[in-house]
């Protein structure tokens, strides 16, 4: 097995500006060798996915309640296209009803996490999820079961 | 004659990694103290080739002895979770620092390092993930998954993949019952 130090490519699309900064800061406390970039909603994220040359993240945080194209359009559309098979799917939202999540995991999604109201609290959810997800990515495990709610 | 010379290793030690690396087609970048950036997913046999050229210059990829350690942890822990038919009951710091040669601390130490989290945790996931194909398989009932796994009770494999996947498992079997009809509806 070889292991390159790359740094992790993280993706969020989240039409809340002040969410969308408390993200990226979180990630630059933790220190991880990660590289954020950021939407401002689906169609912004679908527009640049959809360019047969973009690069594809490691893990997309998708907020469940945008304009124009919500987080659940968004799955539906990536899930439908083979060439983004490997991108872990983190569904970010303020909803923790079980329905949601529910869906949001036979729609395809790998991850749920409900949005912390404290920073520290986002700092841990994002480190645990990224973890999480490195193993699935390093050690050969199933991704068609993967599922994380937290 | 003899003559005398100078030189820099460390211009000499670039020149061959370029040299090698272009020679196996890998895409890189040298950056300084000894690292090398690769751009691209290199295949095992490029690997092996690149690794034994440059051992005849005397340079040696480091990080792959540790990587490969971690990758004999790994493959030990995940025959002890898979192909044994129940887990062993002696400690597992006992089967594995048997089984590789190593002191358990070493080698909690170094995967711990490596992998961003212990070897105790990893055999969790695992487990959970046994228990994952388990369920997928609906040959055992979560009674005999868990006396399969080594849990003292269903309660207690329950919780476990509860703090795994966040879940439980039967609401892990509905999603992907669910999952399964819908790939059926298209079909």
């Amino acid at each position: 097995m070889i292991t390159h130090k790359d740094p992790i490519q993280i993706f969020l699309a989240d039409d809340d500006e002040d969410d969308r900064n408390f993200f990226t800061e979180a990630i630059t406390e933790l220190k991880m060798e990660s590289k954020v970039t950021t939407f401002k909603d689906g169609k912004d994220l679908m527009d640049y996915l959809e360019n047969p040359d973009s690069k594809l993240p490691h893990i997309l945080f998708l907020d469940l309640n945008m304009p124009c194209k919500t987080g659940f359009d968004c799955l539906k559309e990536i899930r439908a296209n083979n060439r983004f098979k490997d991108i872990s799917i983190a569904i970010y939202s303020t909803s923790s009803s079980e329905k949601d999540i529910e869906e949001t995991f036979v729609g395809g999604a790998n991850i749920y996490i409900k949005k912390p109201n404290d920073f520290s609290k986002l700092k841990k959810v994002i480190k645990d999820v990224v973890n999480i997800n490195w193993q699935f990515h390093s050690s050969g495990l199933n991704k068609e079961t993967f599922f994380f709610s937290i | 004659m003899k003559l005398y010379i100078k030189y820099d290793g460390i211009v000499a030690c670039r020149v061959i990694l370029q040299e090698q690396l272009e020679r196996l087609e890998v895409k890189h970048q040298l950056l300084d103290l000894g690292e090398i950036e690769i751009s691209d997913e290199v295949s095992e046999e490029t690997f092996s080739e690149l690794q034994d050229s440059l051992n005849k210059y005397g340079i040696s990829i480091l990080n792959n002895q540790k990587s490969q350690l971690i990758q004999r942890i790994k493959d030990a822990i995940v025959e002890m979770v898979y192909e044994k038919d129940k887990l062993p009951t002696t400690t597992i710091s006992h089967y594995l620092s048997e089984k590789l040669n190593f002191s358990y601390g070493y080698i909690a130490n170094i995967f711990s390092e490596y992998t961003f989290t212990s070897i105790e945790n990893f055999i969790i996931i695992q487990k959970i993930e046994r228990a994952k194909k388990l369920i997928v398989e609906e040959e055992l009932t979560l009674t005999e998954i868990s006396y399969k796994l080594n849990y003292s009770s269903v309660a207690h494999l329950s919780s476990q993949f509860k703090k795994v996947t966040g879940l439980t498992p039967s609401m892990f079997k509905r999603i992907i019952d669910k999952r399964r009809l819908l790939v059926n509806q298209v079909e």
